[in-house]
């Protein structure tokens, strides 16, 4: 770990600051420092803003970025309303990090790609144009959709899949105090040919909250396909809300973790469902639409039929249509 | 006075004689209430004055050569020094005795101990560490991957009869090749040392399980007399095999605290645990099996491949227990070995039969299946009377007791047939392997004195890596000195106390138990010729000596303390001798992602004498769990061009967790080995691990009807065939 | 101007008490408590919050002391295994582990006796897990609820059985809901 000043934020105005990375719970920026993956020369901790807020607004619900993932998944009016998002959290680390981990800090969480992890090897994340290792590597826990010939990584977080069905949106605000709302798919930025480049945000960006509009109808399914039965990162997970009424489909919302390099929903699956009753048939449609364009990479050949194992499952669960 | 016993009879068997009544119960650990204030001491605890702190330097590169550059870190804040000498390789095998492999400037493996930085902190240690300017050359030539080794070297290899043609007259036959991948031991404190010099003396408090080999081993690594070696591991956070022999942190703190004159602590970071530290081969294994009509075996083929570093005096005995524990006339063993540029093989939690009788009882069940056969009541049938290959007696072997009892207790008749049963999604199955592991024992000694004041002393290099050592060896004594366990007290871990076995292989408990069995044995002796009478007549309960006509207590009858050192050592005894038992798993299997969830286990094992019920169980519990790891999570991942270690953590290195673990049933089959040592004792540390995964992949057979050969039974080898 | 990364002065309140330090600001919390006030019971499983050896309850919560800075927890109520009980007064909970052989080794059991602790305030303030089945109700103090809530300490000794009857036994008088322990 280099050595950094360190400064504690009074104000958003301290946290402003493009010479400094922003910390708050640091779960995982302290576990990349340790590695010297990340080598920031200052801090910025953040953690007595005031940003620690869940507030109900009209047709809303904004959570502030420093609420602990526990806190979060606990809150009466998210395990109430926003069922899936507090199962994703739930499913994600341990009970230790989840009282650390924050909103803001979790949808920032960096991939687990081996590679990337360790500094003796290539990786144009970590180091651009350095070349990937994890292309024809062990490859098990990496992307089938969304990747680049320069890139295969995944998005870790269970709470940013959950944030993608919810169609959530991250609350920036500009040095200049001027406020940005983003979609996590404007949030997030594919790999192409700079894997380097992770997410729309600028030196001196602060997430301040993130947005949830009112729950899409239905019953709410957080599914994690993982190697042990806890304490796992997720080999597949699906995070659904479906809504079926006089027999057919009328609102469906479905992402996917695991698989590409943002929680991956595609809103042609969910047209595909919508006014349609639901059948194996339907379900198998959908899988196909989803993995039209996946890509196995050899280890991780085995997410495309478990995707379509489990997207066929949780739809079957959530529309009472199957087993 | 020394109590010696070359162990080549049978004992008798005082420990059924002797009233003080606390052997073999459940106490709770005397170091229980330290540990459980964070108030015992382990290696990287300890503080010297002026003392320095080293962080290792792995090998970025998996072959070729290296040169330090030091001037590119001289300046940093709180340099001390950068050092390679002495360096080893990776760590020692266990009972090695003399330093493993030290390479000058050379590198074998990605992630090999090429330097240690020392400086005033640990952050600047790591900083430094981290900052370290190397100068490589590569060589491009590197071997790192199993599958692609064509050059198979032939190790021990045995026939007997004809395996060929049994197989092919044979009514059943199985044909199995079975892959297991590397493990490593994990254990939760990472290894790590303080050293520092006195003139020529060394003193190292180091995290080590057999202090006697480790002090010769860090002497012949320094090139120093073990004379000059002192070194100190009253606790140590766990072992598993990994801490068997020396590791680069005890070298390296030694070679810096010399070079610096000041105390240095060396604390290995997790990685480098992963990489450093000898973890358990991968091996490839082909088991052929066959039986006749009635379901009695006639051959038995294991086949094993596995790999290592060059120059490392180790292969796993995967074949071990399938020498002794079932019948069959025709006979083949054969052990392949390569070389491959990837971290050193060594021993792990029963090395040997861990993976050997992953293959073999899987192999057993196929087997039980073809011939119709229900598995329990197959390897019944196929429990030979004498050893199939030397015709020696078994010196006890409760196998058919641990079966019969195990499958009553575990409701083994409500098994049904694969996917008949069904909850939701879920798949349920039942599954059986035998156990079976080699029961060993080792020199050993200890010092034991008795005080005027109804107090005793133990006190012995031996270790308690989480054992239980400390809890038996003061039971031993006080039932044997007729004293209430609390007025014994037990000093472990310093070289400077009589040497003992170690902890390794199951016998650290048995064996270091024999030798302070023995020095009581002594006093016993003494306080009988005191009181009048014969050793046999004497009873010794709750400090009052009774013999004779004599009543009398201790605190009378001692004038001083009497301090005798037992002294035990293996003898020649034409018998076969093993811990057997027989476990159980019932799992659930997802129907559409293959996950596995073990429901619940039972373990019925039969290891001789239970020296304490609680801490045995605690052992038993220990194996299950691996059981279930090495059954479904655990894999060192390798990176085929370079041999990497990718998943070098325990984030992505799967040891399970708690969520994983059912409620967990222990039942032990009494038993005592007479021909083991003189407190018919039998090991039970790896007894319990050894065939516990094997039932866990036999139970997804019958769940789901998907026969797993390449582990772990991740969900990905499973779903596929559902 | 200092130099980069210079040592602060800092005062943590641990264990009741309060301490001052002075740390270069990469000390990990966890090594201050080890290496700077000689609490060596947290420990050191891994480094990077993949064990849970180095458990702390901080402000009353359970967290991984070796992924969070010293100096970010000037003022915080930090409680340690230290803070807990010593031999010959022991907390419940560390008696339970005793009585139950809740650890083997004992490198993870401070972490494990220290997560317990969190994870008791959190089952009583009604918290759900990923084995809740349903998020409207306040959970049940199950089996399965301590084994999925305790699966942020790893323990290789493999003493799951043992921790998990020891924190039963012990959550009532470590403030457990009487009737949900039952």
């Amino acid at each position: 770990m280099k050595p950094f000043d360190y400064v504690r934020a009074a104000s958003h105005g301290d946290a402003h600051d493009n010479a400094a990375r922003i910390i708050a719970g640091g779960t995982n920026l302290l576990d990349l420092m340790k590695h010297q993956i990340e080598t920031p020369t200052k801090l910025v901790d953040v953690t007595r803003l005031d940003m620690t807020e869940i507030e109900e607004a009209e047709n809303s619900v904004r959570i502030g970025a420093l609420v602990s993932n526990s806190d979060l998944a606990a809150d009466p009016l998210i395990r109430e309303r926003y069922g899936v998002l507090s199962r994703a959290l739930l499913a994600g680390a341990s009970g230790q990090l989840r009282n650390k981990a924050t909103t803001g800090g979790n949808l920032l969480q960096r991939t687990r790609c081996p590679y990337f992890y360790d500094t003796t090897q290539p990786c144009n994340k970590r180091e651009p144009g350095s070349g990937c290792m994890a292309m024809e590597g062990q490859n098990r826990i990496l992307a089938i959709l969304g990747t680049s010939d320069k890139c295969i990584a995944t998005h870790p977080s269970d709470m940013a899949v959950a944030m993608r069905v919810l169609d959530a949106r991250v609350e920036i605000e500009k040095p200049d105090g001027q406020i940005q709302l983003l979609t996590l798919d404007e949030l997030y930025r594919l790999p192409g040919d700079t894997p380097h480049e992770e997410t729309a945000l600028e030196p001196g960006d602060l997430i301040v909250a993130v947005h949830l509009p009112d729950a899409p109808k239905g019953k709410h399914v957080y599914r994690k396909v993982r190697d042990r039965s806890s304490y796992a990162f997720a080999l597949v997970s699906v995070g659904a809300v479906v809504h079926t009424d006089g027999g057919k489909i009328t609102d469906a919302a479905l992402a996917f973790g695991g698989l590409g390099p943002r929680p991956w929903r595609d809103t042609e699956v969910e047209q595909t469902l919508i006014g349609e009753a639901p059948s194996e048939a339907l379900f198998e449609k959908a899988a196909d639409i989803l993995l039209a364009d996946a890509k196995g990479y050899g280890g991780n050949d085995f997410k495309i039929p478990l995707t379509r194992r489990v997207l066929k499952s949780v739809l079957g669960e959530l529309t009472g249509a199957t087993q | 006075m020394t109590e010696h016993l070359k162990m080549d009879k049978v004992q008798p068997r005082l420990l059924d004689e002797t009233g003080q009544g606390v052997i073999s119960t459940p106490m709770p650990r005397p170091e229980g209430p330290l540990k459980v204030s964070g108030r015992a001491t382990y290696a990287a605890e300890w503080k010297a004055e002026n003392m320095a702190q080293g962080f290792m330097v792995r090998a970025g590169i998996p072959k070729g050569s290296y040169k330090i550059d030091a001037d590119s870190v001289k300046d940093m804040p709180g340099f001390l020094g950068v050092y390679s000498d002495h360096m080893v390789r990776n760590s020692a095998q266990g009972t090695m005795n003399t330093n493993p492999v030290q390479l000058e400037h050379e590198i074998q493996y990605l992630g090999q101990p090429i330097a240690v930085v020392v400086a005033e902190t640990f952050e600047q240690a790591r900083h430094i560490a981290e900052s370290l300017k190397v100068d490589y050359t590569r060589d491009d030539d590197v071997a790192g991957d199993f599958d692609a080794v064509t050059d198979w070297k032939e190790g021990s290899s045995q026939d007997q009869g004809d395996l060929d043609d049994a197989i092919a007259k044979a009514a059943f036959a199985v044909d199995s090749t079975y892959t297991t991948p590397p493990h490593n031991s994990a254990a939760m404190e990472p290894h790590a040392a303080l050293a520092s010099w006195d003139g020529d003396k060394v003193t190292v408090r180091a995290s080590l399980q057999m202090l006697g080999y480790n002090r010769n081993e860090i002497a012949d690594s320094l090139g120093i007399d073990a004379a000059n070696v002192r070194l100190l591991s009253p606790y140590v956070g766990g072992g598993f095999g990994s801490k068997l022999g020396i590791d680069p942190a005890s070298v390296s703190a030694a070679v810096a605290s010399r070079h610096l004159g000041r105390p240095v602590r060396v604390v290995l970071h997790r990685n480098n645990v992963f990489e450093m530290i000898n973890l358990r081969t991968q091996t490839r294994q082909r088991v052929r099996l066959a039986a006749d009509s009635n379901g009695k075996m006639t051959a038995v083929g294991h086949e094993n491949w596995q790999t290592n570093l060059p120059d490392e005096p180790f292969a796993e005995p995967v074949d071990t227990a399938t020498h002794f524990l079932y019948g069959g006339e025709n006979r083949r063993y054969g052990q392949y070995t390569a070389v491959l540029n990837r971290s050193a093989s060594g021993s792990v939690r029963a090395p040997g039969e861990a993976v050997g009788m992953l293959a073999l009882e899987n192999a057993v069940d196929e087997l039980a299946e073809v011939a119709g056969i229900d598995p329990v009541e197959f390897r019944l049938r196929n429990i030979p009377d004498t050893h199939p290959e030397n015709g020696n007696a078994y010196s006890s072997r409760s196998l058919a007791q641990c079966l019969e009892e195990g499958a009553e207790k575990f409701g083994w008749s409500q098994r049904k047939s694969p996917k008949e049963r069904r909850e939701g999604e879920w798949f349920i199955g039942m599954g059986v392997a035998s156990a079976a592991r080699t029961n060993i024992l080792m020199e050993s000694k200890a010092r034991v004195t008795l005080n005027p004041d109804g107090t005793a002393l133990v006190e012995t290099d031996m270790t308690d890596i989480g054992t239980g050592t400390y809890a038996i060896l003061g039971q031993i004594a006080a039932e044997m000195l007729g004293l209430p366990t609390d007025k014994v007290t037990v000093e472990l871990g310093d070289t400077d106390l009589p040497t003992a076995s170690g902890s390794g292989g199951s016998w650290g408990a048995s064996s270091s138990g024999s030798s302070v069995f023995l020095g009581a044995k002594a006093i016993r002796a003494k306080i009988a010729d005191r009181l009048g009478c014969s050793p046999e007549e004497l009873r010794l309960q709750d400090g009052v000596a009774t013999g004779g006509n004599n009543r009398r207590p201790l605190t009378e009858l001692l004038e001083g303390p009497i301090s005798e050192e037992g002294h035990i050592e293996p003898g020649d005894q034409d018998v076969a001798q093993a811990g057997f038992g027989a476990h159980f798993a019932e799992v659930a299997v997802n129907s559409v992602t293959g996950e596995v969830r073990v429901r619940r286990m039972l373990a019925s094992m039969a290891a001789g004498r239970i020296l304490n019920a609680k801490t045995a169980q605690s052992q038993v519990w220990g194996g299950q769990i691996w059981g279930i790891g090495s059954a479904l999570t655990e894999e060192i991942q390798h990176d085929r061009r370079t041999g990497h270690i990718v998943n070098n953590d325990l984030a992505e290195y799967h040891v399970p967790v708690n969520l994983d673990v059912p409620d967990l049933q222990v039942h032990f089959v009494d038993e005592r080995d007479d021909y083991a040592n003189p407190i018919q004792s039998k090991g039970i540390g790896e007894l319990g691990l050894s065939g516990a995964g094997a039932a866990v992949t036999n139970a997804i057979y019958n769940a789901c009807g998907v026969r797993v050969y390449d582990y772990p039974a991740t969900p990905d080898k499973i779903f596929p065939h559902l | 101007m200092p130099t980069l990364g210079s040592a602060m002065k800092i005062t943590l309140n641990v264990n009741g008490e309060a301490r001052s330090l002075d740390v270069d600001p990469r000390v990990a919390l966890l090594d201050a408590l080890r290496t700077h006030l000689d609490l060596t019971g947290s420990k050191k499983g891994c480094d990077h919050g993949q064990c849970g050896a180095c458990t702390v309850l901080v402000n009353g919560r359970r967290i991984n002391s070796c992924l969070t800075l010293a100096v970010m927890h000037e003022g915080d109520e930090i409680t340690t295994i230290e803070g807990l009980g010593e031999p010959g007064s022991l907390s419940p909970l560390q008696k339970s582990f005793v009585k139950h052989d809740g650890y083997q080794c004992g490198y993870c059991t401070p972490g494990q006796i220290m997560s317990a602790k969190g994870m008791i305030a959190e089952f009583n303030m009604g918290w759900p897990s990923n084995v809740t089945d349903d998020l409207g109700t306040a959970p049940d103090f199950t089996e399965a609820e301590i084994k999925e809530r305790m699966s942020g300490n790893l323990c290789r000794c493999s003493a799951y059985p043992g921790i998990c009857h020891a924190i039963r036994e012990a959550a009532p008088d470590e403030g457990t809901i009487e009737e949900a322990a039952e």
